[in-house]
């Protein structure tokens, strides 16, 4: 039986094999002869004759352009390895790494990434065979100091993000804490309230795939937090990372009595690219992607 | 096999256990028990009882035996020491070993391997329980692991057995029908293509009759395949009620 | 070692003849000797086109298992020499030695070849213990049939030992022989390679690399008709139902043809 595609904008679930309708092939499907079906568990979208599967379950497959959140696990010659929790290992160059030249001969790669730093960092390129290539010149990409680490669904992460940014930005400005969310589905936050906001997260991820969710998660934070949520028009809204030089500190609420820059303990650390990132930071982008 | 035909188990056109000729024992199965496993499942035909753990995609190791554009999958059938009346010693049997072998061979024409270049797949399959049709319990059960762990595939496999009794063409043999019966047919069918991708066959039987069986086994996996379906939808319907 | 481009096969196929020339449907050569190996009981060499087995029956006096108190036991093994192929390892028995020896254990025993019980010699104490083993020396695909041909044609050419009773003891006397062992029917397993969509038969090295799905069926001779006695599906591709019914079919016609040579080879 062949069923007509759903109106743009409908979710259901679908299961592996199952058949979505006749049209073309988006993420998540395939099709023959015409006919598209699923490859996994998880929601099914359509927009006019396009059919598209969000999986439910599923590792991080590496693309060219995601934000990940990665942590270094080996120093070796000119480059530090990151498990971006990912079954592929990615590389990031010396060149990609650090501003400038580095004579090799005195330089301790350590001093720039860590055996064990977590930074938030960009996929500059993936071979055919999933070589995966990092850089952190982008303006978004730092260090992740302190704070904590969870790990989810990679294929959730726009549940939690949310449409424009919504879902994250609530959770942020109910709990206070800082919170970056990688594509790789490794979520970094940072605050007083890291429990509530780990929380949610998470009842997101094992809720990703039901209706009214915003609502549920709305009032659990509520709940949890004892007052209403009341949205930041905008404007007032802390973007996160957007222009770090007058807003570093281990608050996320910008300083102005502050003269200095001086290096937060913890919290969002320099960007590498410094020096070249003059101007605002395109960092807002990372809370509003979508899929 | 080599079962005595001398003794009648279908009496009066009935089986031992009441059942109608084509139909299968009581069917369970589940998703998602195991959490350490990246997915897992369970299937049960009556009191035969297996589950799976899938591990991946992941790190190939040893390396040499990644493949450059593709996953490898590889699984393994264990039997519980205690899944069989008689204690059986643990470790691998050369009749696990096989059984191995062919369970990857069914599943494998479903996987989209091409996805995951240089990764491997793997999976477990453990008989806590063993009545006959293990095989088929284990590969149903890794199957649903598989689409628990988000596995991309074409279409699920399913697997289940038919075979001969006192001359009769049963569906799932069991119990005393597998000790003394005269045939047992294991299959696995690739529902999307429509392809068998499992073919074992015990015992003696004209050419014919062996076709007949092969139908039978077929229409048995086409109810299988109706159990695993509502096994993955109701995972996450059961959250869904909750949500409303 | 140039491998063949397995696109190749699949190009040849549709030409409507496969790269050694031979037509779908036709096994290649196939010569057997029996009795080549004095110190078994039995044994037997066999070519089929390139590939070569050697099979040898050793007979002797065991225990029963308790379930079979009153039947001999059959064990079949299979070696792939690491002579017979750049690809063979040392080591314990791999999948494909496994393989064909339990495909070939199921072809004789599921056929009732053998009359097991006539190897009683008293029930719990003492049976006859068949041991079949099948070495590998050269892989030029199709190692189950050719395997199949020489457990066949060695167990129908073998010679029991003659039995003597000491007191409570039973011996085997190895240098007087009575006769063969009670064989009904022979057990032959043919294969069947599906290459892109078309069904070959006997599939060597290279059809192998290339194919996408085998099926072995086993069949016996019994009461002067055939019946199916075994089938294993290899290969990680699918068949179709019809696929398997044709292969079916052609089991029973070629599996008898493979018969007759074995029997010539035997003096049956």
């Amino acid at each position: 039986m062949i069923e007509n595609s759903k109106p743009s904008g409908e979710r259901r679930l679908v299961i592996t094999g199952e058949l979505l309708g006749r049209g073309r092939a988006g993420h998540g499907t395939y099709e023959d002869n015409g006919n598209v079906f699923s490859k996994f568990v998880g929601l099914a979208e359509a927009r006019d004759d396009l059919h598209f599967v969000i999986p439910l379950s599923g590792v991080y497959n590496p693309k060219r352009g995601d934000g990940v959140i990665g942590r270094v696990t080996e120093i070796i010659f000119q480059k530090w390895i990151a498990d971006i929790n990912s079954p592929y290992e990615a590389t990031l160059p010396l060149s990609e790494g650090v501003e400038g030249f580095v004579d090799l001969t005195k330089a301790d790669l350590t001093k720039y990434f860590d055996y064990g730093d977590v930074v938030f960092t960009e996929i500059a390129q993936v071979s055919k065979q999933r070589h995966v290539t990092l850089t952190m010149r982008s303006r978004k990409c730092r260090k992740l100091k302190g704070g904590r680490l969870i790990r989810v669904t990679p294929a959730k992460v726009p549940r939690i993000i949310g449409k424009g940014g919504s879902m994250v930005e609530m959770i942020k400005q109910m709990t206070g804490t800082q919170i970056v969310v990688g594509q790789n589905g490794v979520v970094w936050m940072r605050g007083d309230n890291e429990d509530v906001a780990a929380e949610a997260v998470l009842t997101i991820e094992e809720r990703a795939h039901t209706h009214g969710l915003t609502d549920y998660i709305k009032a659990m934070l509520e709940k949890r937090m004892g007052k209403p949520y009341v949205p930041k028009p905008p404007e007032q809204r802390d973007e996160g990372f957007r222009d770090l030089r007058s807003e570093r500190g281990d608050s996320f609420e910008p300083r102005e009595e502050r003269t200095e820059h001086p290096q937060a303990e913890e919290g969002l650390g320099d960007s590498p690219f410094e020096k070249s990132a003059g101007g605002k930071s395109d960092l807002g982008d990372v809370e509003n992607i979508q899929i | 096999m080599g079962g005595h035909t001398e003794e009648q188990l279908i009496v009066d056109g009935k089986r031992p256990d009441g059942r109608a000729f084509d139909e299968t024992r009581p069917m369970a199965a589940e998703i998602g028990t195991l959490k350490r496993a990246d997915g897992s499942g369970v299937f049960k035909f009556g009191s035969t009882w297996a589950i799976a753990g899938v591990f991946g995609p992941r790190k190939v190791l040893p390396r040499h035996r990644e493949q450059s554009d593709r996953a490898i999958l590889r699984t393994d059938y264990r039997m519980a020491s205690f899944s069989t009346s008689e204690r059986s010693r643990p470790g691998p049997s050369r009749r696990s070993q096989e059984i191995s072998m062919v369970m990857r061979n069914a599943i494998i024409p479903a996987l989209f391997l091409e996805e995951f270049p240089r990764t491997a797949i793997d999976g477990v399959a453990e008989i806590l329980q063993a009545d006959a049709s293990t095989r088929c319990a284990g590969i149903n059960a890794m199957v649903l692991a598989l689409a628990d762990a988000g596995v991309p595939m074409y279409d699920l496999v399913s697997s289940c057995s038919a075979g001969i009794v006192n001359g009769y063409t049963l569906l799932d043999i069991a119990g005393k029908e597998d000790t003394a019966g005269e045939l047992d047919l294991p299959i696995a069918y690739y529902h999307r293509k429509k392809e068998l991708t499992l073919i074992q066959m015990d015992g003696i039987a004209k050419p014919e009759k062996v076709k007949e069986i092969l139908r039978v086994a077929i229409k048995g996996c086409e109810q299988v395949y109706e159990a695993q379906k509502k096994a993955l939808r109701s995972r996450y319907e059961v959250v869904t009620e909750e949500a409303e | 070692m140039i491998e063949m481009d397995p696109m190749l096969i699949t190009e040849i196929a549709m030409r409507g003849k496969r790269i050694d020339n031979r037509a779908f449907e036709t096994y290649r050569d196939v010569q057997i000797e029996t009795g080549i190996i004095s110190s078994a009981e039995g044994s037997a060499h066999v070519k089929l086109g390139e590939t070569e087995v050697i099979a040898g029956i050793k007979i002797e006096i065991g225990t029963p298992y308790p379930d079979t108190a009153d039947e001999g036991v059959l064990t079949c093994s299979a070696e792939l020499l690491p002579l017979a192929s750049p690809e063979f390892e040392k080591g314990p028995p791999g999948e494909e030695s496994i393989e064909i020896a339990r495909v070939v254990d199921r072809a004789i025993r599921e056929s009732k070849c053998l009359d097991m019980k006539k190897m009683c010699i008293k029930a719990e104490e003492a049976v006859w213990m068949i041991f079949v083993d099948m070495d590998v020396l050269n892989d030029d695909g199709n190692l189950i049939d050719c395997a199949c041909l020489a457990a066949a044609a060695a167990l129908a050419s073998a010679k029991m030992p003659k039995l003597n009773k000491d007191g409570d003891k039973y011996e085997a006397d190895y240098d007087v022989h009575e006769g063969g062992l009670p064989m009904t029917g022979i057990p032959i397993s043919t294969t069947f390679a599906k290459i892109d969509g078309i069904i070959v038969a006997d599939p060597n090295a290279v059809e192998i690399r290339a194919m996408g799905a085998r099926l072995t069926v086993g069949t016996i001779d019994k009461a002067g008709e055939i019946k199916l006695c075994s089938m294993q599906k290899g290969g990680e591709r699918g068949l179709k139902l019809e696929e398997v019914e044709k292969i079916i079919d052609l089991a029973v016609t070629k599996g008898e043809e493979l018969r007759k040579k074995v029997r010539i080879a035997a003096g049956k």
